[in-house]
Formats: C-alpha cells, sequence, structure tokens
C-alpha cells in the first residue's frame, strides 16, 4: 500500500454491508485470505465476522459465538459440508451455516447473517 | 383388610406386621416399609419384630471384623434412633415359637401372643453341622452370630490349635479368625477344592497356595469321620476319611447353612423337599397373608439365595407389594467379588462352565498365586468366569457377561509382558458408565445416537472440557471408511505418506487430488485443514513448503491458535508462552518477563512444563509483547502448536547431590533440537538426573532418566485425562545415541500416528505396539532409519522462530488487529476484572443481550 504500482497489482475490490438502503464499504478484498475470517466494526457497535471463500464468495455473519459468548467467530475456520460453506467455532467447534447463520450443532441455536458483497 | 385389635398397646384400626427374624434382611425390610410410610408412627401400620439375638440386627457379611477390632455396636445396621422414630415394637431376645395361621396368631417365647394381619419371616438360615460322632464335645463351634464369635474367642485363650471343617467362603473366614486368635489352624474340607461353590479346580489351588503361604494347613478332599475328646470331654482331635486324624483343641463347623424353615413346617407352610419356604414371584408363601424373605425362603426359580444382595431385593419386593404396589423377586445374580485373607476371588455368570460345548479360556499362576479363568460360549460369548489373585477386571467382565468380547480372551487373562492383559476400551464398558463428566452423560445415553454433532446436540456430552470426545469417538459406530474426515478418504498416515512422496505442498493441491470426490474445489473442514497443515508443516523443509505456518495458503489452515501464534482463552483473549528451554532461566529474563506482564495488565501463572503463561492479551497486543520479547531474547513457546512444548527437566547432577548426569543441559539440547516441530498432537518431554525421578519423565512422550551409564529412554507416557507411565525404549544410551533414537522415534511417530494420537495411544493402538516402534527405530526392522535421522535434520536446519518472523514483516502483522476496519480499535468484549491482585476476564459482559425486564406496570393486581 505504499506505491500506485503495488496498488494497482493488488485485487481492489472491496467487502460490503448492507447498511439501510445503501452499502457500507468495510475493507478491501484482499484484507480477506479464502478460508479464513476477519471482524469488522460496525458504526452501531456490533461485530460482523466476514469471510471469503475458496470460490471467492463473501459470507458476513454475526462475530458473536452464542455457546460461549465471546467474540471470536470471525477466528473460526472455514469448510465446506455438501456444498455449503460453514465456520467452526474456535472455541468449542460448534459450526455454522455461513448463509444462514444455522448451528449445524444443535438446532435450537442461531447467529444473525448480515447481506455482503464483495464488487 | 379385617383388623384385629392387638394384644399389646392398641394401634388400633390398622393393620399389624409382624415380622419374624430381625437380621440383615429383615432391617431391610423395616427401612423399605418406613420409606414407604408404612409405620406406626405414620399411624398406617403396626409393626412387631421379633429377635432371636440378644441384639438388634448387624452386619453378618462383616462378621470376621469383629477379630479385627470392631465391636459389635460398630457392626449394627440400625441406626440410632430409628426403631423408636418409627415406632417398631422390636422384642430383642424373644423369637418366635410358633405360628397359628387359622387364628393369625404368633406366639413368642415370652409367652406373649401376637395377632398378625401380615406375617414375614426372615428367619434366615442356621450353620450346618455334619452329623458326626462328638459333634457336640466341648469345644465345637459354628460361625454365624456374634454370640458364636465371643465363645470362639473366650475358648481359643486355653487352646493352641483349631480346625475349621468346611473350606468354603465362611470356612476360609473362620479360619483367618483361628489363626489370628494365635492358633496353628488346619481346614478340612470335602470337596477336592477350596471355595468349591464359587471357583473351580484351578482356581481352587491358586487359593490354596496363597492360603498355604500365610501359614494355613489345608486338608481338601477328606471327610471329618469324627471329633475325639478327653476325659474333660474337651475336644482334643479328628480322625479324618482317610484314616489320618488331626490334633485339635477347638473345631469350627462351616459346612455351609441350612434356611431355617422350621416355624413355617411347624405351622404347615409348603417347603421345598431340601429345605426353605416356597414363595412365588411376590415372595407369598403357600398362605398368602404370610412372606417370607431371605435366606428362608425358597424363591420361585427354584434357588434359596444364601447372598445378601438378592435378600435386600426380597426385602425390597415384599414391602412394596403390601404397600399395594407392584414388584416380584425372580432370582438374581450369583456373582461375587471379596477379599478373603487378602485374596481377591470373584466369580461370575457361569463360573463353572455347566453350558453346553462351553470353553474355558484359562492363565494360572501358581506361583504368584493367580488364577483366571472365563468361560467361552461356542458363539464366542462371555458367559462366566472366575478370577482368583487379581480380581481387577471384574468390574468390566461381569457387565460384559452374554456378550461376545471385543478381544480374543486370552488377551483379557494374560499378564502383562506376554501380550496381554489388554485394557478393554471404552466398548468395553457397562452402559452406566459415565463417560462425559462435565455434563453426567453415560455411555448408554451416548450410544443412543450415531455422529458426534447428534451426541453434542442431544446429550451436551463433549461440550464441556472436551477430554471425553476421543471415547465418544470410539464409542459412535466406526464407519467402513477409516477416512480423516468428510474430504478424505485417507487415514492422516496415509496423506503424510502423499504429501511426501508426490512433494505436495499445498492443502489446495492435495484436497484436488486426493480429496473425495465430493469434496474436491470445496472448502475441506475444520478437521482436515489443521491436519494438512500440520502434515506439510512437518514436511516442510523436505517437500520444499516454507517453513512458515502463516505463509500463504497455510495460513487458513490453521487453527486460531497456531494463526495467531498465542492461546485463545474463553473470552477471546491470548495466552503467551515464552519458551524457556529446560525451566532454566536467568534473572534478567525473569525481571523482562516480569515487566512485560506489568506494562500489558496481563495475568501470570507458572505452567507445569517449567514456564510462564501470560494471560489476557488482545490480539492487536500480541505483536508489541513479542517484539519486547523476542528483544529480550525469547522465542516462541510454540504453547499454541501441535508440536513440542517442553522439555521439563531437575536441577541434575550440577547441584543435585543425587544427581548421576546433567538433565538441564541435556533437557535444553533437546528442546532446542526439537522446538518447531509440528506433529499429531502436542509433545511433551522431561529429563531426570537420577531414579529418583524429580523431572517426571515418566508422565511424558519421551522421558529421559539418567543412569550411571548414560540415559534410559522412556516413550509414550501421559499424564491428563487417560494417564499413562512411559515404556522403556532403550537403556544405558550415550548423549549421541539418545538424540539419534529420539529423533527416529519422533519422526516415525508423526509418519504414522492418526489426527490428535497423542504418543501414549499411538503406541497402544499401533500393530504390535512397543515391541514394533522399537523394531522399527532401534533395529531399523524397516530399513527407515536413515530416511527418519535424515527428515529430522531438515527439520533442525529449518527451523526459524516464528514470533521473530512475525513481528519483523509487516505484510504478516497485518493479521494482527481486532477489527479490519478499524485497526485502532480494541476489542470491546475483551475487559477484566480484578483478581487475587491480578486480573480475570469479565465474562459479565460476554453474557449475551439483556432481556427486557416486565415490570408491573399496568397489570392489574
Amino acid at each position: 500500500m505504499t506505491t500506485q504500482t503495488m496498488e494497482t497489482a493488488r485485487d481492489t475490490r472491496t467487502i460490503q454491508l448492507a447498511d439501510g438502503d445503501g452499502w457500507l464499504t468495510v475493507c478491501d478484498r484482499e484484507l480477506l485470505t479464502p478460508g479464513r475470517g476477519v471482524a469488522a466494526l460496525l458504526p452501531d457497535g456490533r461485530q460482523v465476522a466476514l469471510f471469503v471463500d475458496r470460490a471467492g464468495r463473501a459470507y458476513a455473519i454475526d462475530n458473536r459465538d452464542p455457546f460461549t459468548g465471546a467474540y471470536v467467530l470471525s477466528r473460526g475456520l472455514v469448510g465446506s459440508a455438501e456444498g455449503r460453506p460453514f465456520v467452526a467455532s474456535p472455541l468449542l467447534k460448534q459450526r455454522f451455516d455461513l448463509e444462514t447463520g444455522a448451528c449445524l450443532d444443535d438446532d435450537d441455536v442461531t447467529v444473525p447473517v448480515f447481506p455482503v458483497r464483495a464488487d | 383388610m379385617p383388623v384385629s385389635t392387638p394384644p399389646t398397646a392398641p394401634t388400633a384400626g390398622v393393620p399389624t406386621i409382624v415380622v419374624v427374624g430381625h437380621g440383615m434382611v429383615g432391617q431391610r425390610f423395616l427401612e423399605a416399609l418406613a420409606d414407604r410410610g408404612l409405620t406406626a408412627a405414620q399411624g398406617t401400620a403396626r409393626i412387631v419384630v421379633l429377635c432371636e439375638e440378644p441384639r438388634p440386627a448387624y452386619d453378618r457379611v462383616q462378621l470376621t471384623s469383629y477379630f479385627s477390632g470392631k465391636t459389635p455396636e460398630d457392626l449394627s445396621l440400625v441406626e440410632p434412633g430409628f426403631i423408636e422414630r418409627h415406632g417398631i415394637e422390636l422384642r430383642v431376645g424373644d423369637p418366635a415359637e410358633s405360628v397359628d395361621r387359622e387364628a393369625r396368631t404368633v406366639t413368642a417365647r415370652s409367652g406373649e401372643t401376637f395377632s398378625y394381619d401380615t406375617l414375614v419371616l426372615a428367619t434366615g438360615s442356621y450353620p450346618f453341622v455334619p452329623p458326626v460322632p462328638g459333634k457336640d464335645a466341648e469345644g465345637c463351634f459354628v460361625y454365624r452370630t456374634i454370640e458364636d464369635l465371643l465363645a470362639i474367642e473366650e475358648y481359643a485363650k486355653t487352646a493352641k490349635t483349631g480346625a475349621v471343617v468346611g473350606g468354603g467362603l465362611l470356612g476360609l473366614e473362620a479360619a483367618g479368625a483361628l489363626k489370628g486368635l494365635g492358633l496353628d489352624t488346619h481346614v478340612v474340607e470335602f470337596a477336592p477344592r477350596l471355595m468349591p461353590v464359587q471357583v473351580d479346580d484351578g482356581g481352587g489351588a491358586a487359593l490354596l497356595r496363597t492360603i498355604e503361604n500365610m501359614g494355613l494347613s489345608v486338608h481338601t478332599g477328606v471327610g471329618t469321620q469324627e471329633v475325639t475328646a478327653g476325659e474333660d470331654g474337651r475336644v482334643d482331635g479328628m480322625s479324618l476319611s482317610d484314616g489320618s486324624s488331626l490334633e485339635t483343641d477347638l473345631v469350627v463347623f462351616s459346612a455351609g447353612v441350612r434356611p431355617r424353615d422350621q416355624l413355617a413346617r411347624d405351622c404347615g407352610l409348603a417347603v421345598g423337599p431340601r429345605g426353605g419356604i416356597i414363595v412365588d414371584e411376590e415372595c407369598r408363601t403357600s398362605d398368602s397373608d404370610v412372606f417370607a424373605i431371605g435366606e428362608c425362603a425358597l424363591a420361585s426359580d427354584g434357588r434359596v439365595y444364601g447372598l445378601v444382595a438378592p435378600g435386600y431385593e426380597m426385602a425390597l419386593a415384599v414391602a412394596e407389594v403390601i404397600a399395594g404396589n407392584a414388584a416380584s423377586f425372580t432370582g438374581a445374580d450369583l456373582s461375587t467379588k471379596l477379599k478373603l485373607l487378602g485374596v481377591d476371588v470373584a466369580s461370575f455368570g457361569d463360573a463353572h462352565g455347566t453350558a453346553e460345548g462351553c470353553l474355558d479360556v484359562v492363565y494360572a499362576d501358581s506361583r504368584s498365586g493367580v488364577y483366571k479363568k472365563l468361560v467361552i460360549g461356542q458363539d464366542g460369548t462371555l458367559l462366566g468366569g472366575v478370577l482368583v489373585g487379581d480380581a481387577d477386571q471384574y468390574g468390566t467382565l461381569r457387565p460384559m457377561t452374554g456378550t461376545v468380547l471385543p478381544v480374543a480372551p486370552e488377551q483379557l487373562v494374560l499378564p502383562a509382558g506376554a501380550g496381554g492383559p489388554v485394557t478393554l476400551g471404552p466398548s468395553s464398558l457397562p452402559d452406566e458408565a459415565v463417560i462425559c463428566s462435565c455434563h453426567n452423560v453415560t455411555k448408554g445415553a451416548i450410544c443412543e445416537h450415531t455422529t458426534l454433532p447428534e451426541v453434542k446436540k442431544c446429550t451436551k456430552a463433549g461440550t464441556g472440557c472436551g477430554s471425553c470426545l476421543k471415547v465418544i469417538g470410539q464409542l459412535l459406530p466406526q464407519p467402513e471408511d477409516q477416512g480423516l474426515c468428510g474430504c478424505f478418504a485417507y487415514t492422516r498416515s496415509e496423506l503424510y505418506e502423499i504429501v511426501r512422496t508426490l512433494g505436495i505442498t499445498t492443502y489446495a493441491d492435495l484436497l484436488d487430488s486426493h480429496g473425495r470426490e465430493a469434496a474436491r474445489g470445496g472448502d475441506g473442514c475444520e478437521v482436515c485443514k489443521p491436519t494438512v497443515g500440520s502434515v506439510i508443516a512437518s514436511l516442510a523443509p523436505t517437500v520444499g513448503a516454507s517453513g512458515y505456518v502463516l505463509d500463504g495458503e497455510q495460513a487458513a489452515l490453521q487453527d486460531t491458535n497456531d494463526h495467531f501464534l498465542a492461546n485463545l482463552q474463553r473470552n477471546g483473549s491470548y495466552s503467551i508462552v515464552p519458551r524457556i528451554p529446560g525451566g532454566e532461566i536467568t534473572p534478567e529474563k525473569l525481571i523482562v518477563i516480569g515487566e512485560v506482564a506489568r506494562d500489558f495488565g496481563l495475568y501470570t501463572k507458572i505452567t507445569g512444563g517449567q514456564r510462564i503463561d501470560l494471560f489476557g492479551a488482545r490480539v492487536d497486543q500480541l505483536p508489541l509483547i513479542w517484539t519486547r520479547l523476542v528483544d529480550a531474547g525469547f522465542e516462541s513457546g510454540h504453547a499454541y502448536g501441535k508440536s513440542l512444548r517442553t522439555v521439563k527437566s531437575c536441577v541434575g547432577q550440577t547441584w543435585c547431590r543425587y544427581g548421576v548426569q546433567d538433565s538441564v543441559k541435556m533437557a535444553i539440547d533437546l528442546e532446542l533440537r526439537y522446538r518447531g516441530l509440528r506433529s499429531p498432537h502436542k509433545l511433551k518431554s522431561a529429563v531426570s538426573g537420577c531414579a529418583r525421578e524429580c523431572a517426571e519423565a515418566r508422565g511424558k512422550d519421551f522421558g529421559i532418566i539418567a543412569t550411571a551409564q548414560g540415559w534410559n529412554l522412556y516413550v509414550g507416557g501421559n499424564g491428563g485425562a487417560t494417564p499413562r507411565h512411559a515404556d522403556l525404549l532403550a537403556q544405558d544410551l550415550s548423549d549421541a545415541e539418545l538424540v539419534r533414537l529420539i529423533d527416529r522415534f519422533l519422526m516415525f511417530y508423526i509418519r504414522t500416528a492418526d489426527r490428535l494420537e497423542r504418543t501414549s495411544t499411538w503406541l497402544d493402538r499401533i500393530e504390535g505396539g512397543l515391541d514394533h516402534v522399537r523394531d522399527v527405530v532401534v533395529h531399523d526392522s524397516l530399513g527407515l532409519c536413515d530416511e527418519l535421522e535424515r527428515l529430522m535434520a531438515d527439520h533442525v536446519a529449518g527451523y526459524r522462530d516464528e514470533w521473530a518472523e512475525t513481528i519483523n514483516d509487516p505484510e504478516r502483522l497485518r493479521r494482527f488487529v481486532t477489527f479490519v476496519n478499524a485497526p485502532d480499535s480494541p476489542d470491546p468484549s475483551v475487559k477484566f476484572v480484578p483478581e487475587r491482585d491480578q486480573v480475570k476476564p469479565d465474562l459479565d459482559i460476554l453474557a449475551g443481550p439483556v432481556l427486557a425486564i416486565r415490570t408491573l406496570e399496568g397489570t392489574s393486581s
């Protein structure tokens, strides 16, 4: 991020979250490693876990692990099961569907999902 | 039910229950009545108990403990105040003499008569005395009551020799008692072996040797023909059926017991041809108002039970029936485990192998007095067994009776070192065994499910501390394919071979070329990603991958601990463990750690591995903290990795007056050699400077203990949830031999172990076990040793400190922010509160959204 040439050499797309009627740019796309997540802080103080899978699709769910209360889901490992992407909590390893927020290991638990796009 | 007016202190208007006998079973019956509210105190029943002995119920099973100092009061089974509290009319020393079933009355020896609505006979049994001449001479006793013991004790004061007739359970107890009273003691058993009911010939032989070694004289296969007495009428000897004779001053008859059914016979109740009051499944006699329980009853399965547990079951059943509920006693397990004269004796199931076509699997070592027999049915089912001298396996084997054993039965009876014994895995546990102690989930509950997620969801097992996950995995149905996960059909060791031989350096390549068809091109899963990451890291210098675990695609494979090179804690903060090789640290470095902890407000704790753990760092603080630590000469301790943790040491020869080698130096050398080595699970080690083993090396994956000649290497030790002492791999090694052998051992483990398989479980699982591993790494049976050594040499040469590399690379530092869009904002959820002069996580702020509290406003009152 020091010179112009480096900027252009990189993927310059951004990750955006729905914000009211518009989209809020969160970060550069290249800050996300496929298969890993990052956390983002929303203006209202909420924490979002952002992921990009191997195919380049972006996902956003709440960063709070409902089983422990810790804000760590962004630090879990991404995987796919039967074609559906999930993240496994780094604490006690429960898996959450990245598209629906549903916990795959406990029917009663769901985390919020956020509309997201990588343009 | 018609109610007659009782002749004594009236509890008018309620039925009267008369209990004849206040032994163990009688007392249990009274307790069961009280539990069901059937007492005078409750106004629901009048209860009269006629007790022959001069004292209330006591523990007859523990009778012999009187001789080891227990008083009769100690043996009492009646809790103080029990009788009074429940208004029970207990007549001690006043046995029932007769029953008039027509009039429904019982007359006691005192002459008093009691009307009953329900009569319960719990008269127990009496000792059988064989009808030999002289059996009533002075000095002949039976062994049944406290009074018998008091009399034996008194008479033994004038005796030198004692003989017990009967080599069964009670006979041996009596013999032990006589020996304890200082008598030369003989045991005379008519059967060809001791304890003929419980054990078979082999078990009897093992028992015989042990008991003879205690100084008792045993005569088996001979009967008592006569007890002889001197002119003073006192016993002076016995003549035996083989023509021999025995000089003795005292005789105890312990030749079995017989049901005490005379009272029942006299009043016309049906009794069995060989004694015992006939009862049905409700324990009702031929008169429906009369019950019989315990040793006096001939149960509906045609047996008289001489054990206390079935008697208790009968007592409970009858109390239930009287209370108006359904209950029955249809038979009981005769399994027993006891310690007899200090010898373990257990038998269970079909101990004598009476089933047609069954086979015995027997191990006998008469030198050590161990005898084990399993009775196996034609189809491989465990039918029963006998264990003498070592009955530790009783707990697992008895619940498995009736099932096909998971391993060859001979493996269960052989001693260690002879191919056994196999410690049965979790599949051998009874259903009621608790597997997850955090959530108190039993094996039975877990086995109702077929997958781990299902188990977690439905039972919560494995969601606490997680230490039971391995066992749960073993309990669940094993899929046909032993593949690592849903993405790979290969095991970890197969993947290791694929990566090594094909030189594959990325996870994506491996998944797309060797993954299951459906998983190719996908994102993998949380199981295979770190596993493959670890395999690639282990082989990195050899296959040409980057040795830095966070480079490129490897970064996405690592669990969060490896990703941030620190240990995630429950509130989302991390802990930091700098390497302190061998536990040796200078005061200057200690001060640095203290200053860093103080400046960043970290909680500090000394670890079990002789290091210092610093807790409570936020992600964004990790590089700052490590910059200070690296500057002071520290490097990563890899506490976050599946890799070498620490090589603990004692102070060794340098300071310790017992030490025979420099254990600290060896520990430091080993820790520096193997630091950073990625492996299937964490690796721990220790070096002790002498056989006193202060470093606890035998609890480690590889432990080294100094000898005067060099070093002994132990492998496969573990603490944790399944402790295991390490096994000796080789002894009296030089420094160079030791290092070379550890190189080979570790690389062979890394190559062949499953994911998250510690060396202890690996050694137990791998075919051939320790012997095979020794063949491979000591005798080079597979011709692998050169390669194993080369792989380790590659690792040692390729080692770089991950933290030094991280803080010196801005690109790598980018990940250490809490929020990608607000790098300067610390995580607001990571907060701390004070405790004992340090900090601890503030968990309140993690508790979740606060629910709105409904007030009473607007509600009508």
